[in-house]
């Protein structure tokens, strides 16, 4: 794991509520490398944005804390750092993009201001550098006529608009690695494919790494090169994007794909959205998590959660599933 | 923005002429009027000559659309007239007075503001810790003081412990800024710890709203220095509720603080109001009634500048 920009080993972090204890992430392991594109993928609910928040240290407090496990970072571990060690990590060297670009920018600063104070303070640029610098990043995420879009506020901007000026201002103090949690959830679908092209290209252009947080399935395939399935707050299936698509190992997985509409196959008369709900995490069950919703489960899978191992794979890369029917899932999906 | 400041400003006019309208009326239907009131103390019986003479003097004796005439073009030359009690110029009458009750409205606004938002930010932070609590029992215990209450106990630990009291006659601040605070401090805090109570109360739970945006997140993940984030980030969302909060009491104080004046011996505002009532001295009422409106009115004013100021979206709108 030498290679690993963040290696995220067993990470678990809940809230205490009046309902009981949310398990939101519980032992969770997955890893960026330098510069590749990592998905989190899942139902809402399912932990991602506190996994996201958990490397950050911006879980709410105090109702939320981080329970246990390493979040390590260039030989590092974040969660163990002093406070003012992680400030300087944050922004400099993680940047995180937000869901909702409505609420997620300062409705009385200007957009010049939100963009430089991150250049002025990580990278003590003077107001006037800074500033240049700001119009800079406005141009590269596509605001045409930046100079003129400095001072103006957030309300002025159209939500594709805020969006990539979030992007300007995670890339404004060139970090290795963004976490974006789900740019694109909260936009128009035909913004959604322009936001995530831009967020593609910029990143191999640059080298940032990135975790793309969707629920979408098939954003992913275009734009991760691994990754990581989220059910009720662990990693349930892990492996290259490829190899997801082609050999799915779970059952969730295998929902999920069928869920979303596929450019790479002919159209198919209908999706089938995953029926049930997820489970409640403050009181998951002894066994398998998905069991409920679950077409595969035997008797086995009420009593005993299965762990998460590797599976046949076609590919050189690692491929681990969590279902202790995952040989019969690929047979399913070939046989349909 | 400009035009907006202008049609405010020019707003003004139809506002007040109300106000004076209203209050011309409204005075003559409350019954009893100066002239009886003036004489009721002598026993020997006044002839209804001696009254008759009076009213005229007062004008009293005009049909009421006469008076009313006579007090509106007064008005459009910003000519007071005379108080009907003293028979002094109403500016000179009200002129020391309004810089007295201005002068402690403002004073206490920043002993307000220099108390509340320290501790409102700081009670909002360390929610639900002893320092929350200590800021809330602080700022309950304000509300439930009253100022007057307070400025006796003042009076009392000045006088008792140090043998000393306030200055009795006011001091101008242009004349003796020394012995015109000396005098005024007192009152203002007085009044100024209700106030801020008001406010603190306002900037705790303002604050507590604002710290749970996703903005604030947002800064944070930035890796902002966290003093930066409070008062860049969040002070300045949390602001918009403090500031009616703050000019709605301070509005209140240029006409109302009737018993802290009396506690202090102060001759403000607020005591010539309740005499030129009791004296149905329309002219000086009326004039009072308009300087508390205007006051009323110019805060809105500077506090609706300042969320414009503040908040771009109303700026731009
Ligand atoms: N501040 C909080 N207090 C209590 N529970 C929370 C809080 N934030 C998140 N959770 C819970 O943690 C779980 C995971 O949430 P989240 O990571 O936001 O899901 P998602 O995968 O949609 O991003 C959810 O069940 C949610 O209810
Ligand atoms: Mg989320």
């Amino acid at each position: 794991m030498a290679d690993a920009l963040l290696d995220v080993r067993h990470l678990s972090t809940r809230f205490t509520t009046r309902e009981g204890v949310v398990r939101a992430v519980d032992d969770v392991s997955w890893d960026v490398k330098e510069g590749e594109t990592v998905a989190l993928v899942g139902e809402s609910g399912c932990g991602k944005s506190v996994s996201a928040l958990s490397i950050m240290r911006l879980v709410a407090q105090p109702a939320g804390q981080i329970v246990g496990g390493q979040a390590v970072f260039k030989g590092r571990d974040l969660l163990t750092l002093d406070e003012e060690a992680m400030r300087r990590v944050r922004g400099r060297e993680i940047a995180m993009i937000f869901q909702e670009p409505m609420t997620s920018l300062n409705p009385v600063l200007s957009i010049g201001r939100q963009l430089t104070e991150g250049l002025e303070i990580h990278l003590g640029k003077t107001p006037q550098q800074a500033r240049g610098r700001a119009a800079e990043l406005l141009g590269m995420v596509g605001i045409p006529d930046p100079e003129r879009r400095l001072p103006q506020y957030p309300h002025q901007f159209s939500g594709g608009m805020r969006q990539r000026m979030m992007i300007a201002m995670a890339l404004s103090c060139e970090p290795s690695l963004i976490l974006a949690d789900e740019p694109t959830t909260a936009l128009d679908v035909t913004i959604q494919a322009q936001i995530l092209e831009l967020m593609k290209d910029l990143s191999r252009r640059l080298g940032v790494a990135m975790l793309m947080i969707t629920h979408n399935l098939g954003v992913v395939a275009r734009y991760a090169d691994r990754v990581n399935v989220m059910y009720a707050g662990r990693i349930i299936e892990q492996g290259t994007a490829r190899e997801l698509y082609g050999n799915p190992r779970h059952p969730y997985t295998l929902g999920l794909l069928r869920s979303v509409p596929r450019l790479d196959e002919p159209r198919r008369s209908r999706l089938a959205p995953i029926d049930g709900q997820p489970p409640d995490l403050t009181r998951l069950p002894a066994g398998c998590a998905f069991l409920p919703r679950c077409a595969f489960r035997v008797d086995r899978c009420s009593v005993e959660r299965p762990p998460l191992v590797p599976v046949a794979h076609t590919g050189p890369e690692p491929h681990v599933s969590a279902c202790w029917e995952a040989e019969r899932v690929i047979a399913r999906q070939e046989t349909r | 923005m400009t035009k907006y400041i202008i049609k405010r400003l020019l707003l003004m006019i139809p506002t007040l002429l109300g106000v004076a309208v209203l209050i011309f009326f409204l005075m003559r239907v409350v019954p009893g009027d100066i002239v009886e009131l003036r004489f009721s103390g002598e026993t020997s019986g006044v002839s209804k000559e001696t009254l008759a003479i009076e009213r005229a003097r007062l004008g009293l004796d005009k049909p009421l659309w006469h008076q009313f005439v006579t007090y509106m073009t007064g008005l459009a030359r910003f000519d007071l007239g005379t108080s009907m009690w003293t028979g002094a110029p109403i500016h000179e009458e009200i002129k020391l007075r309004f810089a007295l009750t201005l002068q402690v409205a403002i004073m206490s606004t920043i002993i307000a503001v220099l108390l509340a938002i320290p501790l409102g930010v700081l009670a909002a932070l360390k929610q639900d810790t002893w320092v929350d609590y200590s800021v809330r029992i602080f700022s309950i215990a304000g509300l439930a003081t009253p100022s007057f209450w307070l400025g006796i106990l003042f009076i009392l630990v000045l006088l008792v412990f140090f043998k000393w009291l306030p200055p009795m006659v006011y001091t101008p601040f242009w004349v003796n800024p020394w012995q015109n605070m000396l005098q005024l401090i007192w009152p203002a805090l007085a009044v100024g710890y209700r106030y801020s109570a008001v406010a603190t109360r306002m900037t705790r739970s303002a604050m507590l709203e604002v710290l749970r945006e996703d903005y604030i997140r947002t800064a944070r993940a930035k890796g902002l220095w966290q003093k930066l984030i409070l008062t860049r980030h969040a002070l300045k969302n949390a602001m918009l509720p403090v500031l009616t909060v703050i000019a709605l009491e301070f509005a209140f104080l240029m006409g109302g603080l009737v018993v802290t004046e009396q506690v202090f011996n102060l001759n403000g505002l607020g005591l010539l109001f309740v005499e030129s009532v009791a004296h149905r001295d329309y002219t000086l009422t009326q004039a009072l009634v308009l300087l508390v409106a205007a006051s009323f009115i110019v805060v809105n004013f500077l506090v609706d500048l300042a969320y414009a100021w503040i908040d771009p979206r109303i700026r731009f709108r």
